[in-house]
């Protein structure tokens, strides 16, 4: 199969975070994932892409099990973090989502102020030793995602109050503060102008070095530019998973092709 | 006569708007483009005619009574009616009224059953004078609505701003007629400032209102001094709310959060009945059972405890109250957003964290709301109390202590045949007007409470 050789090809590079085995997820009778397997890499950026509803937030959420709020949604398969099952009933979802940060797919800033929703997770984890820590924390975090300069003033407004795209950049900052493992990002730019997302491009890119991120995105120029692996997903199944390079100039499969190419989605 | 004047409003209203919509129609077969739909434009025709002459068949039928009275009454023979009292002359005016029915007592005078054929003749011009006007103005809009119709006529502008005042009239109405309410109250309560000072009600710790048997034993009066029994009324409340928020909002937030889906599906309806069980059954509760338990466990432990608590009564209250505000807790709760709590859960907040960190004081505008509305309720609670407070008014803070309440003492002071006018009776109002007044700054407060969080939190 290609995309196992793939796999095999590139443990010898970086050593691997996720591997997830035959997972597959229900919503009551909807079939949302379909048999997927796939290994993340430590220190990569890895890329889900595909049309829309194909089920990509779905697998992403699965990674720190957030689908388990959803009532109606079964999760099956193995799915391991640094080899322990994180589906086993020892483990805790809360310390898992610590390790395992997210941004989701619509902004949700809290109805805080900047800094709290910033402090927020910090807090929660006791990151901080005293307040100049968490100040220090706050600013780091809100430089890292590209929104120091909006905000520096309004610290204490409402982040609520802010625009939809600053809200992006705010959520992004927010789940970089609790300094996850692994970070996960649905659509992280969808509602951002060109310079705001290249600088969250470069957030990506110095994330890298040290954490291992998956972000979901339909724009193929961002997968292109950020990701070194690419996975895409059709209609629940994961269709190819391979080098971003590879996956861009010469897709194996067809339905990847077409994709790409703009003729599904 | 009323009945036809009504049928021939409708009937003419309907004419209208169908002839407008023909009318439209065959502008538009002439190719011409309408500003507004057809439809429009016979609603316009409809409400044009009906809303005018409703109002002016409201205002007939109000007004011809007294009207016709009036020159009736004019019409009378010098020195029989004009050099009366009012009292006497009402009697005149209802046995000629009677008369008038056919009902009649005695050998009326020759003037009265005069007066009472006018009467009757004036009762059935009227009712023709009116089926005519309605006729006629009904028409006359009818013509005129039918004369707007073109291609440019903006009927649904004219619809928009018809609906719109009606929306307003309704709105309106309901603070008109509180106001009216508080009026009356208002009145009677200055009758009784009349005879017992200001002072003395609000800063009185003694309240005896004493019922003077008969005319000369007015000597006898009582004490009107407010405080003990507003007092009384609070320690209920907070005995109430003591039991009502805590269990509501733990309730509410462990069904929402928690609580498996099978359970919550059957405790939310029980809930729900638990909030349509009458007082009066909470009040047989309060009396059969809670009472003489509290009294039993009291005796146990070598407390001496009062029949009727303030305890039993407020602890009722409480359960009584659990419901309200739990499903406002739970509404407030569910009206968060998912991708909030998702947000908290996210960043590896536990549950618990997630609830007192993000969901709960998103939701405190609601909550909040909902405990000061259950205040209101608690202090205007009647039925509990009149069954198991007591009646006599103690200045204490003992929920032990057998307690009454403002509605207790509104309900004794107006119970049996009293007159209107002595200050035992008149007191009532004038509780009644303070708990008006305590409950209104309630709400103000509850609503400037909801306000400001609701700007601080989105
Ligand atoms: N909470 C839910 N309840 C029921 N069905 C759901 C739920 N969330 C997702 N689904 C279904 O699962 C499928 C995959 O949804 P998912 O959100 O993962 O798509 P996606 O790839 O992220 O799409 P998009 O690019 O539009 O965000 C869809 O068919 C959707 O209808
Ligand atoms: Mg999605």
């Amino acid at each position: 199969m290609y995309d196992t050789s793939i796999s095999e090809k590139t443990v010898t590079q970086n050593s691997i975070k996720f591997s997830a085995r035959n997972v597959q997820v229900h919503y009551g009778d909807t079939h949302a994932i379909k048999d997927v397997s796939v290994d993340i890499e430590d220190k990569t950026v890895t890329a889900f892409i595909g049309p829309s509803g194909c089920g990509k937030s779905t697998f992403l959420r699965c990674l720190n099990r957030m689908n388990d709020t959803i009532d109606i949604c079964r999760v099956e398969g193995d799915i391991r973090l640094d080899g322990q099952d994180i589906y086993d009933k020892r483990v805790d979802p809360v310390q898992l989502r610590a390790k395992v940060g997210m941004v989701f797919q619509k902004p949700n800033p809290f109805p805080k102020s900047i800094y709290d929703n910033v402090a927020y997770g910090p807090k929660i984890h006791g990151l901080a030793r005293n307040k100049a820590d968490l100040d220090e924390i706050v600013e780091r975090a809100l430089r890292r995602g590209a929104i120091w300069d909006e905000v520096k003033d309004r610290l204490n407004e409402p982040g609520t109050g802010l625009s939809g795209g600053q809200q992006q950049r705010l959520c992004i900052a927010r789940a970089v503060a609790t300094e996850p493992e692994v970070l996960l990002m649905d659509e992280p730019c969808s509602a951002l102008d060109p310079i705001a997302t290249s600088q969250v491009e470069e957030l990506m890119d110095e994330l890298r070095k040290n954490y291992s991120l998956v972000i979901v995105t339909h724009s193929m120029q961002q997968a292109a530019r950020v990701s070194q692996k690419t996975a895409f997903f059709h209609l629940g199944n994961l269709v190819e998973f391979g080098e971003t390079g590879q996956i861009f100039t010469n897709p194996q499969d067809e339905r990847t092709e077409s994709y790409i190419t703009g003729r599904i989605g | 006569m009323t009945s036809i004047a009504f049928l021939a409003l409708f009937a003419i209203s309907i004419i209208g708007y169908v002839w407008n919509i023909t009318a439209v129609n065959a502008i538009r077969k002439g190719g011409n483009r309408l500003h507004s739909l057809g439809y429009f434009h016979g609603m316009y025709a409809f409400l044009v005619s009906f809303i005018p002459v409703f109002v002016v068949i409201l205002l007939w039928l109000l007004l011809q009574g007294p009207v016709i009275e009036w020159i009736v009454a004019g019409g009378l023979p010098a020195g029989e009616y004009d050099g009366l009292g009012t009292g006497e002359q009402q009697l005149v005016m209802a046995e000629i009224k009677s008369i008038a029915r056919g009902t009649i007592f005695g050998e009326p005078e020759e003037w009265k059953i005069a007066a009472a054929e006018r009467l009757t003749r004036l009762y059935t011009l009227s009712s023709r004078a009116m089926l005519i006007a309605v006729v006629a103005l009904g028409l006359g809009l009818m013509f005129l609505s039918r004369s707007k119709v073109s291609a440019e006529f903006r009927a649904r502008h004219g619809v928009e701003h018809i609906v719109s005042g009606l929306m307003i009239f309704c709105a309106t109405t309901a603070v008109f007629v509180t106001i009216g309410i508080v009026a009356s109250l208002l009145f009677e309560t200055l009758k009784f400032f009349d005879k017992v000072s200001v002072s003395e009600f609000l800063f009185g710790t003694n309240w005896e209102p004493q019922i003077p048997l008969r005319e000369d034993q007015v000597a006898a009066e009582g004490a009107f001094g407010w405080l003990p029994v507003i007092l009384g009324t609070l320690v209920i409340t907070a005995v109430a709310l003591f039991i009502a928020v805590p269990v509501g909002l733990m309730s509410a937030i462990y069904l929402n959060e928690f609580a498996p889906c099978r359970l919550r599906a059957v405790v939310k309806p029980a809930l729900e009945i638990l909030a349509g069980v009458p007082t009066v059954v909470y009040g047989f509760f309060a009396v059969l059972t809670v009472a003489p338990a509290i009294r039993a466990f009291g005796a146990q432990i070598g407390i001496d405890v009062a029949p009727n608590t303030a305890l039993a009564a407020g602890g009722v209250m409480g359960i009584m109250l659990i419901p309200f505000i739990s499903s406002f807790t739970d509404d407030a709760l569910s009206a968060v957003p998912r991708t909030l709590s998702d947000g908290a859960l996210g960043l590896g907040a536990t549950r618990a964290e997630m609830v007192t960190t993000v969901l709960f004081p998103a939701a405190i505008p609601g909550i909040v709301g909902g405990v000061l509305l259950a205040v209101s309720r608690a202090i205007g609670e009647t039925m509990i109390v009149v069954m198991a407070a007591g009646l006599i008014a103690k200045m204490t803070l003992n929920p032990l202590d057998s307690v009454t309440t403002v509605t207790v003492q509104i309900v004794t002071l107006l119970i049996g045949d009293t007159s209107f006018d002595n200050p035992k009776t008149l007191a009532a109002f004038a509780l009644g007007m303070m708990l008006f007044i305590v409950t209104l700054i309630i709400n103000i407060f509850a609503i400037r409470i909801v306000r400001k969080y609701r700007e601080a939190y989105d």
